[in-house]
């Protein structure tokens, strides 16, 4: 015979080691799985949420204001500071900007995310993917810097609009009270614009894998049983391109809510939940309060989710 | 009186690719219509064509007898069953079937006994609170029937909708889908690629290849008395005499066709035809026996009854045939 014999039906082992342990974690599929899932869960476990409980523990101790000591005994008090008058000003402008970017974002990246799951086909989707993540690449300072300029007094938004003879609707939006400001780069209106922008590949990807799943028939159907496109948006489309909304939603939402970089550079002096977290733990010392900052972020998301499954956005998964 | 669906001279090309071309068709109302044809080549395109999922680049469709080109899918009185039933995932089976009459704007109470006569008429009551990924692929394609005809639409229009199901299920929703069709006297246009579901199901069909329609007759026409050879090999793949052979038999022709089961092996009386020719195979299918015979270099198939003894493989044979089962063609 040449040395392409006929095969026996039973194989012997391979030879050495690496035949060994083929074998033997085939016969053991549970060792593999502890082997390979092993360092991940003790990673997550240990050091990502243990280090997260043990920093939310510290919001249940105090500061001594005499002595700027933590007392380490339960209490409650850190979290009454919390809602003092003038942190809670903080949560709620720190959520209101969240909603307000996380809705407008949704509502930006929809006919984006449609027209790349729908029509872009080869070389357009390719150029898709490029433009949604290649403001991701750079670097994030850079970008809000830029931003900066652009919105500046002396920036090239003011000039489009002097150019345009529409300064006085830039004027008019600035003299509003609260979202207005001597300029947009320090108005709530330029931070929410950095936010939007900055955010927006977050919001884009997860709607456009959720459109993606929706078969092009279902859209058909929708419009053969007589619903008109509006229908088919509101009955068809919505619903089952929500879980992906929502999923965007918790992105944009959480890391709006978690930022202190942006408002710090763009906009207004007060504070957002990040800077605040960033100022008690760092200049203040006041561990506790910025660990009680931080809890509020983790129960909005929490009750976002729950009222997200409440309203059925899971069901299409 | 009016068709239910006409197409004068309609085209439907995407670039270069002709997918319908230049098709005149006629579809009278009441009536059990099957397009039949290969993949690609263009059943779907009219079917899509008279939904209004796709525009034609040429021609003109009417619906009874009103204009159909421009008019999108939603203001049309034709609703589809589609090949992989198209239900919507986040709707409960009851909500699916009543979308028709939701967005026409019937009350919930109305559509909701609507939807459940639906689907008690397709054999499904009280499974209006599933939804569409409990249900088996035989229950989904009811759901899908019962979600179109919950609209009394003027044509239903069927796309290969017993594709996936087994042979049993699909012989099983052959015969219901006929007596359904009767019952309610909707005109129904049936897209299949299967010849024996359009041979039994429609009153008439339209054999289509290359976006052009090759036949339109009825089953029986288009079975015995096929016009091209495509139809002959298509519907029932019949045997297509040469010239050469035809001349032998003594009938002047550019080819005939022969099905299968009108020849008999061995036997021949004064007014049959008769040819000679060689075993080459023969393969048992249950009711017959497939036996391939040679004649001058011309394969021919013979569907033998299994009850008659089967011929050895080189064995001389004579095939007999009677004149009335050769079928002239025009072309060869």
């Amino acid at each position: 015979m040449s040395a392409l014999a006929t095969p026996a039906a039973i194989m012997p082992n391979r030879p050495g080691l690496t035949g060994r342990i083929s074998d033997f974690l085939w016969k053991h599929p549970h060792v593999l799985l502890v082997i390979l899932l092993g360092p991940p869960v003790l990673w997550l476990g240990i050091i990502y949420l243990g280090s997260l409980f043990a920093l939310l523990l510290q919001s249940f101790f105090s500061i001594d204001d005499f002595s700027g000591l933590i007392s380490y005994e339960f209490t409650l008090s850190t979290y009454k500071q919390l809602l003092s008058d003038a942190n809670f000003d903080i949560i709620v402008r720190t959520i209101t900007m969240a909603a307000v970017v996380t809705i407008f974002s949704a509502l930006i990246a929809f006919p984006i995310a449609y027209y790349a799951a729908r029509y872009a086909k080869g070389k357009w989707k390719a150029v898709f993917y490029l433009g949604i993540m290649l403001p991701l690449w750079s670097s994030y300072l850079v970008k809000i810097y830029a931003w900066k300029l652009i919105l500046a007094k002396e920036g090239i938004l003011t000039w489009a609009f002097t150019k345009l003879h529409l300064l006085w609707l830039l004027d008019g939006w600035l003299s509003l009270p609260i979202i207005g400001g001597n300029s947009l780069s320090v108005s709530y209106t330029g931070t929410f614009l950095v936010f939007v922008y900055v955010w927006m590949p977050f919001m884009i990807l997860p709607i456009q894998a959720a459109l993606e799943r929706v078969p092009g028939n279902l859209i058909e159907a929708s419009s053969d049983l007589g619903g008109t496109p509006q229908q088919t948006f509101r009955h068809v489309l919505f619903p089952l391109a929500l879980p992906g909304i929502v999923a965007g939603s918790i992105f944009t939402f959480s890391l709006t809510l978690g930022d202190y970089i942006i408002p710090q550079i763009v906009g207004s002096s007060r504070l957002f939940i990040g800077q605040a977290v960033y100022a008690q733990q760092g200049t203040a010392g006041n561990i506790p309060l910025a660990a009680a900052f931080t809890v509020v972020p983790i129960v909005i998301m929490g009750l976002y989710l729950w009222m997200a499954k409440r309203m059925g956005a899971f069901d299409a998964l | 009186m009016t068709a239910a669906v006409l197409f004068e001279n309609v085209s439907r090309h995407f670039g270069a690719v002709k997918a319908v071309d230049a098709v005149d068709l006629e579809i009278a109302a009441g009536e059990f219509f099957a397009m039949l044809g290969p993949s690609g080549s263009g059943k779907t395109t009219c079917l899509r064509l008279m939904a209004g999922f796709e525009q034609p680049t040429g021609g003109h469709i009417e619906i009874f007898g009103e204009t159909a080109e421009g008019v999108p899918p939603y203001r049309r009185s034709v609703n589809t069953v589609f090949q992989d039933y198209a239900l919507f995932p986040h709707l409960s089976i009851l909500d699916n079937v009543a979308y028709g009459l939701m967005v026409k704007g019937v009350g919930k109470d109305e559509r909701r006994k609507a939807a459940e006569d639906a689907l008690a008429m397709v054999k499904l009551p009280g499974y209006g609170q599933r939804r569409p990924g409990q249900l088996s692929g035989g229950q989904r394609q009811r759901v899908a029937l019962a979600r179109a005809l919950v609209n009394k639409p003027k044509v239903l229009l069927l796309d290969e909708p017993l594709g996936a199901l087994d042979l049993k299920l699909r012989e099983q929703m052959q015969e219901e889908l006929k007596s359904l069709q009767k019952s309610l006297g909707i005109t129904f246009v049936f897209v299949t690629h299967d010849q024996g579901e359009a041979l039994s199901m429609a009153d008439r069909i339209a054999v289509f290849n290359d976006g052009k329609i090759q036949q339109l007759g009825t089953p029986e026409d288009i079975y015995k008395r096929p016009q091209t050879r495509f139809v002959a090999d298509f519907v029932g793949s019949s045997n297509v005499l040469s010239s050469a052979i035809c001349a032998r038999l003594g009938v002047p022709a550019k080819a005939a066709s022969l099905r299968p089961e009108a020849i008999a092996i061995g036997t021949s009386w004064a007014e049959q035809l008769s040819l000679p020719g060689t075993v080459t195979a023969r393969s048992f299918l249950g009711a017959t026996n497939r036996v391939s015979v040679d004649c001058n270099g011309e394969k021919i198939i013979v569907a033998s009854p299994a009850a008659m003894p089967v011929p050895e493989i080189g064995a001389d044979v004579q095939l007999a045939f009677s004149r009335n089962d050769l079928h002239l063609m025009e072309e060869a």
